[in-house]
This record gives C-alpha cells, structure tokens and sequence, in this order.
C-alpha cells in the first residue's frame, strides 16, 4: 500500500514545477521599449503608381483562370501616414469629412441588405474612418492638426477602418482594388505564391519574428518603411529587392490591405497580402483575411487604384 | 531468431504491443514533423530541419501536405482504439487477428508512403499506397462492424449482470457497434468528397472556408467529415474507458442510452449538412448534449468507483470516511481518474469556447479579423484531439502495467502539463476577447511558453515510458514476455464490487 505522504508527492511537485514556470514565464513579460523606431530612407516613391494590364491570370490557391477585365493603375506601395495625415487635414478642412467623437467620420451610403444569414447590416450614415484618440494611432491630432508620430512618416497608415480606405482614394478620386485585380498585381499572371516566387525568406517582407530592425522585444512586431525590402542594406540588415512582377512593394507582409469589394452576403470586407503579425504562410498572395468594415487594427492598411 | 520472433510476436500480434508500435509511431511523427511548426519556425529550427531532412516544401502544397499529416496520425489513433475494441470485447480469435493485421498494415503504410509523398517529392505510387493504406484502415473498420454484431447470440447478456441492455442485447456492444458504423459512413462521406477534389488535386483547409458564404456540396462533405470523425474518435474512447473501469449499473444503462442516442443524432446532422444545412447544426448541439451527458455519468460512476477502491485499500469503512479522505482516496490513481477528468475539462476548453463563438458569433467573432477567428477554430480542435490522445496514453499507461511511483509521476505529469498547455491555448486563441493586438505580446509569450512547457513535459514523460518499453524489449524475461503471454486486458478496481 502507497502510503499518504508520498500519494500526492508526484502531483504536488509537478504542479508547483508549473507555477514556478508560469510565474517566471509572467515575469518576462516586460514592456517594450519606447522611443521612435529607426529613420530608413527606402528611396521608393510612395506617390508612384504601376501599370497592370487587363487579361487572365492565374488565381488563388488552385491557379484557377481569372480575368481582369480593364486595365488599371495601382499604386506600389501601402499609402503612407505623411500620405494620410494630409488627406486627413485636407479633407477635414475643405468639408470632405468631419470631426466625430473618435476621429473623423465619413458618409457612405450602406450596402444593400438582403438578410442572409451572418450577413452584416451596413446602414447609410457617417461611419468612423480613423480612431484619432487611439492610443495605438500613429498618427495624432495636435492643436487641431494631424502629425505623424516622429520616425513612422514613410510608414504603412495603419487603424484606418475599411471606410477610412475607402475615403482616401475617393478623395482623390481613386478607388480601392479589388481582389481580383490585387491579386494580378501581386503575383502576375505565372501563378507564383509570392510576388518575387515560390520562397519566402525574412530577407523578403516583414512577416512574425522575421527578425527587421523594426521588431522589439515584448511586442508583435512594428511596421517597416514603404519598399524597406527592395535590396537595401539598412544597418547590416540586407534585403532582397522583392517587388511583384508590375513593381509593386509590400504585396506581401507589413500590413493587410484593404480591398475595395462588397461581398454582398456577408459584407465583411476582404483584406490581402499578410502583415507583420503573421507567420510567413499567411503572406502567400492568395490569403484572404476578412473584417467589417468599421473595424481597425495596427496591422491593417491599403492602396489605392485607378 | 526466435527471439526476434517472439518480439515480432508481440509487437504486431498482441494488443498491447500493438498498441505500443502505434503510440511510438505517432510520437516519433509528431516529433519529426513537429519542428515546422510555428514556434520553430520562429527559433529558426525549421529551416535546419528541412535542409538536414531533404523535405521539399513547396510553398502551394502547404495545405495538402498538412491534410495528409492529419489523416496518417488519425489513421493511427483510429488503429489504437481498434486494438482497444478487439481486446476488449468479446469476438473470435480469427475476427481479432483479421482486423488488427489489416489495420496495422494499413495505418504504417499510408502514414510511411503518405509522409513520403507530402514531405519528400511527388512519386504518385507513394501516394496510392498512401490511399492503399487507408482503404485497409476502412476494410478493417468494415471486419469491425461486423464483428462487433450485438444481436449475435452468444454477445447476448444473461439478465443478472449488471450492465446496460435492452432485453439481453448489450447495450455498450450496440453503442461501439453503431459508433463504429457511424465511423464508416463519414469516413466514406469524406472520401467521396476528397476523391472529386483529388480528381483535379484541389483541397482546402477548412478554417479557411469558414466565412465563405457559400460552399459547395463538396466542401460541405470534408467539413462534417472532419468534425464527425474527431467526435466518434471520441465517442470511441470514452466507450472504451467505460470498459477499462468495468463501468455497470443503473448509470451505465443510462450513459450507453445516451451515447448511443447522442452518436445517432449528431451523425445524422453531420450527414444531412449537405442537402439542409439550416437546420444541421441544430440537429448535432441536440446530439452534442446526449454525449456530453454520457461523459458525465461515466465520470461520476468512475469517480465513486475510485473512492470505494481507494477506501477499501485503506480499510476505512465508507461511511466513516471524512471528505479529506474520499478526495485522497478518489485521486489514488490518477490513470482512471485522469481519463475521466480529462472528459470533464474538455468542457471547460472545448465545449465552452465553441458555445461561446456559436452565440456570439455575430456580434464578436464575425468582429475580428478572420485570422483571429480561424486561430481560435485551429485551437478549437487541437486541444480536443490533444484531450483524446492523453485519454489514450492514461489508458495504455496502465494497460503496460505502470505502477507505484512510476504511475503517480507518469500520471499527474500528463494530467497537470497537458491541462497547462490546453488552458494556455485556449487563453492564446481567445486573446482578443482580454487584449488588443498591439499589447498581446506579453500574454502571447506567457500562453505559447506554457504550451511548450506543457507539451514538453507530456513528451518528456512519454519518451521516457517510450524508451522504458525499449530497454525492456532487449530483456529475455521482460515485461514484454508476460504481455504476450497474458494478453487480458484489465479493469480498473476489479477486486473492490460497487
């Protein structure tokens, strides 16, 4: 027979063993380290749009034939926070948008509502384009103006929601892609996973833990300049120059992009391209995330088309 | 020569060792395949992995290279339960020999020729040894089925014994006999569905489709496959721990009725998803319920039972005992009770999580981005298959005959780090309920450090129950030789009547 003292010994040191893990794995979780992150100059020109050409194209995970039928223009990169903030300022100030009690807000005009089931009911009104009290904002509301946090101006604009997106590009008169039309602009018409080929290294886009000089300690990850990854080196850190098969810079990683389809049973609003907080499968081109159009994230952008 | 043929002998004849060669193999699977996962990937491990190994990764293959990992190490958990079954239940000698050879043969090599064709280069006869293998798997399931026939009058019961039965069917066969067929059914359900994607090599994750208003009937088929075979899988072991703690009487009559009802209804929800889905899953929460109950009742039967016997071992009288006592006496033995604890917290990281999203669907999940919503589906499942694989491993535990110490360590250990890590993910893949993506850091390093820890030491302790049965195989007189030799295999607390 066992006796008493030594019944429970095995089940008492294996679960103080698990709360002293736990407790030292809680006493790592130190918080990252403030501060700007360090000023690269990419030299790619976030104002420069690429020629993509209407026509078939393999997409999607099985290579399936896709069309797209007219031409169109795209821009290279993500639209950036200097890119943003200005439009925020400009929009606000001619009337194109307003203050509401988050940040500013934008009218559109709903989406048709069919009810189906898990479909999201998007009603005509001023919907919130950027959360500008946000702590997570990069950009930020000072004496009435919006000023990009030192060190982020040539980086993605993240936190806007699909409606922020949606009113950059029409501010310009513009338009987002569509997923069909992203989708060729990332991977061409030759069906490769990734907008420079079939691998993908940390050389080649800022994925989870791909070790950039922008990632610290205790956090998931930062964004990196528009067209980082373009064969420069940047403090040791050496990049393949990895643009699509049109030119196009940051088709995969560094933030999700907003794609400007209204899929009409759900309505939540299709993304692309993988970001800095997801492992490396998620940034093959024809991934596709999905979130209302009222939400935002520090991993979201856009670009736009034309 | 000899030697080695006895060994042969028991290793591939008899339960136990057959049991032992497919819990090793998964193990060594889940080891080997285990460093392309997230973590090593980040430590960088992966990719001195795949340059060491020769894997060729092709970037589009992902996903049908992980369908073929999960179907091989199914294939293997399916193989163990059989074992189980045929050891357990009554059956002729030919019928167990039949199935457990045709078995065997089929999970080692579709998991071999299977593993060979996703990790190594694309040599089509791999792969159609690898469905070759799985065809066996179901033609044993088939030989099963039949096996396992309940109105076969000598599987009748005598009305005296104390276990569940309608007239004198046993109630307990007809529940393994209808899981088992309901297991057929939906593994034809999906094999007809991966034949027609097979025809044009399409496949699909089915986290991936989970916000696809649309899909097809096809796609419908390999989603109710999946969720229905992780569920009889399931069914399958808590039937077959009923068995392990003799479990009788009035709540066994009620927990047979409920899963064999539960089993029925559930799978028939999987099956119609197809041609009505509206009202499917309703069908298969009513068929969850049943289920969930019969776990209960045979936790609560096991539980008392473990009392009596830790009682009677002390030689306290039952109704003198304090409650401290009973306690100790219920967690004795932590194999039985594990097994049955383990059905409990499932609810509490399965059962619960999925309740949640399913009434908060709308107004939550369908919130996040979809990435959120599929981390927490891909934890959803894996945490229930993690569940059923320690019930397992409680189980085979004691069927090698661990004992003393060895069976306090190797229990609590399962129990206690398992239930770490599987509380870690949950807590991981529910984050966004508690922590907004720019300050989860912290909580993701906590949950993904426990989950290693967790699994580690689950490793860690069956690597070294592993490489005990291995030393023990080089013994003329091992332990080895008495399994073979007394191939029984026992219940639970036998010398104590409840």
């Amino acid at each position: 027979m066992m006796r008493p003292t030594s019944l429970f010994r095995p089940l008492i040191v294996a679960g103080l063993l698990l709360l002293f893990l736990m407790a030292a794995a809680g006493c790592s979780a130190q918080a990252a380290p403030a501060g700007p992150p360090p000023a690269f100059d990419t030299g790619i020109d976030p104002n420069a749009w690429a020629f993509v050409p209407a026509g078939e194209f393999m997409m999607g995970l099985h290579n399936e034939e896709a069309v797209v039928e007219n031409d169109f223009e795209i821009m290279i990169t993500d639209v950036t926070n200097e890119q943003f903030a200005a439009f925020l300022n400009d929009a606000l100030a001619d009337g194109s948008i307003k203050m509401g009690e988050e940040g500013p807000v934008g009218h559109y005009p709903g989406d048709p509502f069919d009810g189906y089931k898990h479909e999201e009911k998007i009603e005509a009104g001023d919907w919130l384009l950027f959360p500008a009290n946000h702590p997570d904002a990069r950009i930020r509301q000072e004496n009435g103006e919006f000023v990009v946090l030192p060190g982020y101006e040539n980086h993605p604009a993240t936190m806007m929601t699909w409606f922020g997106a949606r009113a950059y590009c029409m501010y310009y008169g513009w338009r987002l892609p569509l997923e069909v039309e992203w989708e060729k602009a990332a991977r061409g018409e030759d069906g490769r996973a990734y907008p420079w080929g079939e691998e993908i290294d940390e050389t080649n886009a800022n994925y989870y833990k791909s070790r950039d000089p922008f990632e610290r300690p205790n956090t998931p990850g930062d964004t990196t300049p528009v067209g980082f990854y373009n064969g420069k080196v940047y403090d040791g850190f050496q990049t393949m120059n990895s643009p699509s098969p049109y030119g196009l810079y940051d088709m995969a990683g560094n933030v999700w992009q907003w794609m400007g389809d209204d899929p009409h049973k759900t309505h939540l609003r299709y993304l692309k391209g993988g970001s800095f907080m997801d492992y490396a499968y998620n940034l093959r081109s024809w991934t596709r995330n999905s979130a209302g159009p009222d939400y935002y994230g520090i991993a979201m952008g856009f670009r736009c088309a034309r | 020569m000899e030697a080695l043929k006895r060994r042969y002998n028991y290793l591939f004849h008899s339960t136990k060792g057959l049991a032992l060669v497919a819990i090793a193999l998964i193990a060594l699977e889940t080891v080997f395949f285990g460093m392309l996962s997230g973590p090593m990937a980040e430590l960088g491990i992966r990719d001195v992995w795949v340059r060491l190994t020769g894997m060729q990764l092709d970037s589009m293959e992902r996903e049908a290279r992980i369908i073929m990992l999960y179907h091989t190490i199914a294939m293997a958990v399916v193989a163990i339960e059989v074992y189980f079954m045929t050891g357990l239940l009554k059956m002729s000698e030919r019928q167990r020999a039949n199935i457990n050879a045709t078995i065997t043969v089929g999970y080692i090599t579709a998991m071999i020729f299977g593993m060979w064709f996703a990790y190594f280069g694309h040599n089509f006869i791999m792969h159609g040894l690898f469905i070759f293998g799985q065809s066996l798997v179901f033609f044993a399931g088939v030989m099963l089925a039949a096996a396992l026939w309940p109105w076969k009058k000598e599987y009748r019961l005598p009305k005296e014994l104390p276990y569940a039965k309608i007239g004198t069917i046993d109630l307990e066969r007809l529940a393994f006999f209808i899981m088992s067929v309901a297991m057929l059914g939906s593994a034809v359900y999906g094999a007809v569905a991966g034949a027609n994607f097979g025809n044009g090599f399409e496949l699909f994750i089915a986290e991936d489709a989970i916000r696809e208003p649309e899909k097809t009937t096809l796609e419908l088929a390999v989603i109710g496959h999946l969720h229905i075979m992780l569920t009889l899988i399931a069914v399958a072991i808590m039937l077959i721990v009923g068995r392990w703690v003799d479990f009788k009487g009035r709540l066994h009559t009620w927990a047979m009725w409920f899963a064999i009802l539960g089993t029925v209804i559930t799978t028939a929800g999987v099956w119609i998803i197809v041609v009505y889905r509206p009202i499917a899953h309703i069908i298969i929460n009513v068929g969850a319920l049943p289920l969930l109950t019969a776990s209960l009742l045979l936790t609560i039967f096991t539980w008392r039972k473990l009392i009596r016997v830790g009682l009677a071992r002390k030689g306290i009288p039952r109704d003198q005992a304090s409650f401290g006592q009973k306690l100790r006496a219920m967690l004795h033995d932590p194999l039985p009770w594990g097994a049955t604890w383990q059905m409990m917290y499932m609810n509490a990281v399965v059962t619960a999580v999925g309740i949640f999203m399913a009434i908060k669907l709308e107004d939550v999940v369908r919130k996040w981005p979809w990435r959120e919503e599929r981390v927490t589906l891909t934890g959803h499942w894996h945490i229930l298959a993690g569940i059923i694989a320690t019930i397992i491993l409680l189980y085979y535990a004691d069927l090698a005959g661990v004992k003393g110490k060895a069976r306090q360590w190797f229990g609590w250990i399962v129990i206690i780090a398992s239930d770490v890590a599987f509380g870690a993910v949950t807590l991981f893949t529910t984050k966004r309920l508690y922590v907004s993506a720019s300050q989860q850091q912290p909580l993701v390093n906590w949950t993904m450090l426990l989950t290693d820890i967790g699994l580690f030491l689950v490793l860690l302790v069956l690597g070294v129950f592993l490489a005990w049965r291995l030393i023990d195989l080089f013994k003329g007189e091992g332990r080895w030789k008495q399994e073979l030799e007394n191939p029984e295999l026992d219940v639970i607390g036998k010398e104590v009547e409840v």
